[in-house]
């Protein structure tokens, strides 16, 4: 692929801080507010996100879930807009809207017919400073999210192992808790918490703004000053570091929930990307998932789903992007009919032995960056990938810049490099087993199967 | 990540797609038959260097029998993973080498093969390659058979302790009865275990016949090419004849109610009716009013009464699928047990007055704005137009019926509105489905 690379001369108030980068820009309101603008005209259509960096790893024992409450509150009304009332002005202007909340970031988007893009910015513009959090709103809203965590936790098994499993891998860092809070914070959230959040991490200057679209980048940039340009900046509170003490020694944890498959979830503490300019393990690590389980083919589906029948389902993952530069290279699977789940954890600690000894093969490093350097080219078919890509880098702390450089960044990893991350991190000290252990549907019914010892 | 209100947007995007009231305004679609039958519908665009294609066969689950239930399905599985003595891992690994997709999708209508490439010389003459033998020399080895029919068999085992799937597959068996839509997709435990490979011969040569099928092309390609590849891909499937039409669904003669227990924390609810095929005039009434009632996302009736004004659930939707006979019309909810009655009966009493007082002028031009003003945002992609070609073609709508989407959008009346859904949906006879019964406990 090409890359255009625009050099852009800048005709704009003192203000702007414009550097072109392939067919990028970047601006900063003198608020704080950075401004990412990707043109792509190929539809008359726009996607604007707001990126905040709030999420759930800024919280703090007692108020889990309160980012994403929050999330839920900002549809709730600004002293201009009634509660309801942004989703009814973006519905009329034929818009889509939504948002939504991770550990490092809460996110609203829009995505309109290009010439609404002012309506945009107006609305977020407003719900950035003027939110009204009423307690009648909060005690209908903190109901809708009990119910979203009913549906997205209590009652999927394999959710459930998600939480522990993350509660047992981190025991410091807030990354051990799920986003969605415990149920427990949320029954005891009050409006006065949320309130407190807003007006805690609600700023121009802890916030991005990323618009993809058929624009011109200076139009938007005039348009954001005009909206945005006049709200003030937060002394935003202190971020504590909160570093996760070095694991010595292997984490189990067990989870029964009415089900019919067990299922493993296993992971090791590993890098996440901090130096952009010199990390090469991040990437190494990528690679490695992309080898494991990149395509239907790759090692453990081959291996264990394929071959030895051992599981129905299995894979590997790892996130080089984080906030608190900390990550998981994490497996999981399910064990075939009359296989334990500690037979399927032999079989994967097996696989990962094999890469420690044996390192993986050129073909396969080469499968996985052909792969990497088509979906370079897939992302530009959607819009709104484009954005979140934008939108993730920036928050996390990088600049979009090293998107132009992943490519080649993959590419440089050599096998000794996927070798060397998987002999230095994937230790068993360093790692966390989550079990389900299926429990039968009917609680006078008898237990199914063979019991799973661990 | 935790997406707010993501079931309700993707119910709602799920919807807007299989209504697929979609456009054609700026998309100029060519359309042509090859030489052994096969519809082509094509759209060049050299903006990306990306091809993508789908092949679409009538060859989904209501093709299949109760005592064969799942053959289809699994047929159309199969079919990648072994062809012309290539091995699955060979397949997969031809495909990865290059970086191309091979993808698919299985509905009650339709079995569907799909394509994305780089549209370099080196990578589409690869992907076509294997592509072409994947639906043209599908081997079917016994060993994969055994071994892809025992992780079907798990997951049915696995979704049948599942709230969601078994609401769902409930309701679709007290909708359709005996009538094929009835039939779960991935089929039942037993009826999987049966399945030979001399049955999946037979229903690839039955149903994967040129005549009848679909083939839609999006991106960088010349016409020229275009009509190459079509050429290739349905030259050598096998020689059957066109499939037979699907039957009629008969509509329910009485109110069915099921209510089962299970021991999660929520009741899930299901409500609905049979609801319009492809093609039908009262599509555009059903769908602007039904944006309405439940489709609209945030500021629908259902969302605004359940949801904002009584915190009662995070997700609340309704939609029609129209499929080849008439598809759903469904509601659906979730709610924590000991309020499901409750959040029941204010969903009923919302479609009632919906059905009795019909909609506003208000509501109805709010409607017709969102749904009109949002037509650019259908087709803003190469894999979104790729869709619409494959579902024109497939259920036969007329090649204008992009440019005219949003003209038989702004048609629609109050009047009408109210008359449609009234004829079409009889409330009486409506069937229910309560996973997680709330009296079991």
């Amino acid at each position: 692929m090409i890359k255009k690379i625009l050099i852009v001369c800048t005709l704009l108030p003192t203000l702007l801080v414009s550097v072109a980068h392939a067919g990028i820009e970047e601006f900063k309101l003198s608020n704080g507010l950075k401004l990412i603008v990707q043109e792509d005209h190929r539809s008359p259509v726009v996607v604007s996100q707001v990126w905040y960096r709030a999420g759930s790893m800024d919280e703090v024992n007692g108020k889990t879930g309160v980012a994403h409450v929050l999330e839920h509150m900002m549809f709730k009304g600004t002293n201009k807009v009634k509660a309801g009332q942004f989703s009814r002005l973006i519905a009329a202007a034929g818009g889509k809207e939504n948002a939504f909340t991770g550990s490092d970031y809460t996110c609203y988007f829009q995505q309109l017919e290009k010439s609404h893009l002012g309506l945009s910015f107006k609305l977020e513009a407003d719900r950035m400073a003027n939110l009204q959090l009423t307690k009648e709103e909060f005690d209908k809203e903190i109901k809708v999210v009990m119910e979203e965590r009913r549906w997205r936790t209590d009652d999927k098994p394999q959710s459930k192992v998600g939480e522990a499993f993350q509660a047992a891998a981190y025991q410091a860092n807030p990354y051990g808790r799920q986003v969605i809070g415990f149920m427990n914070d949320l029954e005891n959230m009050t409006y006065e918490d949320a309130r407190e959040w807003y007006h805690d991490w609600y700023a121009p200057n802890n916030a991005t703004l990323v618009v993809v679209g058929d624009v011109k980048a200076s139009e938007v940039y005039k348009l954001a000053q005009q909206y945005f340009g006049k709200l003030s900046p937060k002394v935003l509170p202190v971020r504590k570091p909160q570093v996760e003490p070095v694991q010595i020694g292997e984490r189990r944890v067990l989870v029964k929930a009415p089900a019919k498959l067990p299922y493993l979830l296993m992971g090791y503490h590993v890098p996440a990307l901090v130096d952009t300019d010199k990390d090469w393990e991040p990437y190494a690590l990528e690679v490695l998932a992309g080898v494991l389980s990149g395509n239907p083919a790759s090692r453990l589906n081959q291996k264990l789903v394929r071959e030895s029948q051992l599981a129905i389902d299995v894979s590997a993952g790892y996130d080089l992007l984080a906030r608190g530069h900390l990550s998981l290279f994490e497996l999981d699977g399910t064990p075939s009919e009359g296989k334990t789940v500690k037979e399927l954890e032999v079989a994967l600690l097996q696989q990962i032995e094999q890469v420690k000894n044996s390192g993986v093969t050129v073909e396969e490093l080469d499968r996985v960056k052909a792969g990497v350097i088509a979906s370079d080219v897939y992302k530009r078919d959607s819009m709104f990938y484009q954005a979140m890509q934008i939108g993730t880098i920036e928050t996390v702390g990088f600049s979009y810049r090293i998107l132009e450089d992943y490519p080649n960044k993959l590419r440089a990893v050599t096998p000794e490099q996927v070798q060397a991350v998987a002999k230095k991190y994937l230790l068993q000290d360093n790692l966390t087993i989550a079990t389900l252990d299926p429990q039968p549907m009917d609680p006078n019914a008898k237990p199914q199967g063979k019991p799973h010892v661990h | 990540m935790s997406l707010k209100k993501i079931q309700t947007t993707l119910v709602l995007s799920f919807a807007m797609l299989m209504m697929s009231l979609s456009a054609e305004a700026g998309v100029k679609i060519q359309q042509w038959q090859t030489t052994t039958g096969a519809e082509v519908y094509f759209v060049e665009n050299h903006d990306l260097p990306i091809v993508d294609l789908s092949v679409n066969f009538s060859a989904g689950s209501v093709r299949d029998t109760a005592e064969k239930s799942g053959l289809a399905g699994i047929t159309r599985y199969l079919m990648a993973l072994g062809a012309a003595g290539m091995s699955d891992e060979v397949i997969a690994n031809k495909m990865a080498d290059i970086g191309a997709i091979l993808g698919g999708e299985f509905t009650s209508d339709r079995a569907t093969f799909k394509l994305r490439t780089l549209s370099s010389v080196r990578e589409q003459t690869q992907a076509l390659e294997v592509f072409v033998k994947v639906l043209q020399k599908p081997d079917f080895p016994q060993t994969v058979l055994d071994r892809e029919k025992a992780r079907i068999i798990a997951g049915l085992q696995e979704s049948a302790t599942q709230p969601e799937s078994i609401a769902n597959k409930a309701f679709m068996a007290a909708l359709y009865g005996k009538h094929p839509y009835s039939l779960e997709e991935s089929g039942e435990v037993e009826t999987v275990s049966k399945i030979n490979r001399e049955d999946l011969q037979a229903f690839y040569a039955k149903y994967y016949g040129a005549k009848g099928s679909v083939i839609a092309m999006m991106g960088d390609l010349t016409r020229e090419q275009a009509n190459q590849i079509a050429e290739n891909l349905s030259g050598n499937l096998p020689k059957a004849s066109a499939p037979e039409p699907i039957p009629s669904v008969i509509l329910p003669s009485q109110a069915i109610e099921q209510r089962i227990a299970h021991p999660a924390s929520q009741s899930h609810i299901l409500l609905g009716y049979p609801g319009i095929k492809r093609g039908d005039a009262d599509l555009f009434p059903l769908y602007v009013g039904n944006y309405i009632l439940g489709g609209g996302g945030f500021v629908s009736r259902l969302t605004e009464e359940v949801r904002e004004k009584r915190g009662l659930v995070y997700s609340v939707y309704s939609y029609f699928m129209p499929m080849a006979e008439l598809g759903p019309f469904q509601i659906g909810l979730q709610t924590k047990k000991e309020q499901a009655d409750v959040a029941l009966n204010l969903v009923r009493e919302t479609f009632d007055k919906f059905l009795k007082d019909g909609v506003t002028e208000k509501e109805l031009t709010a409607a017709k704005a969102n749904i009109i003003g949002g037509f650019p945002m259908r087709i803003d992609s190469n894999t979104k137009i790729l869709d619409y070609l494959a579902t024109i073609g497939f259920y036969h709508l007329p090649l204008n019926y992009l440019d005219e989407y949003n003209n038989n959008v702004d048609k629609v009346t109050v009047a009408q509105i109210k008359e449609t859904f009234n004829r079409r949906l009889k409330p009486q006879n409506f069937v229910t489905i309560v996973v997680g019964d709330p009296k079991a406990q």
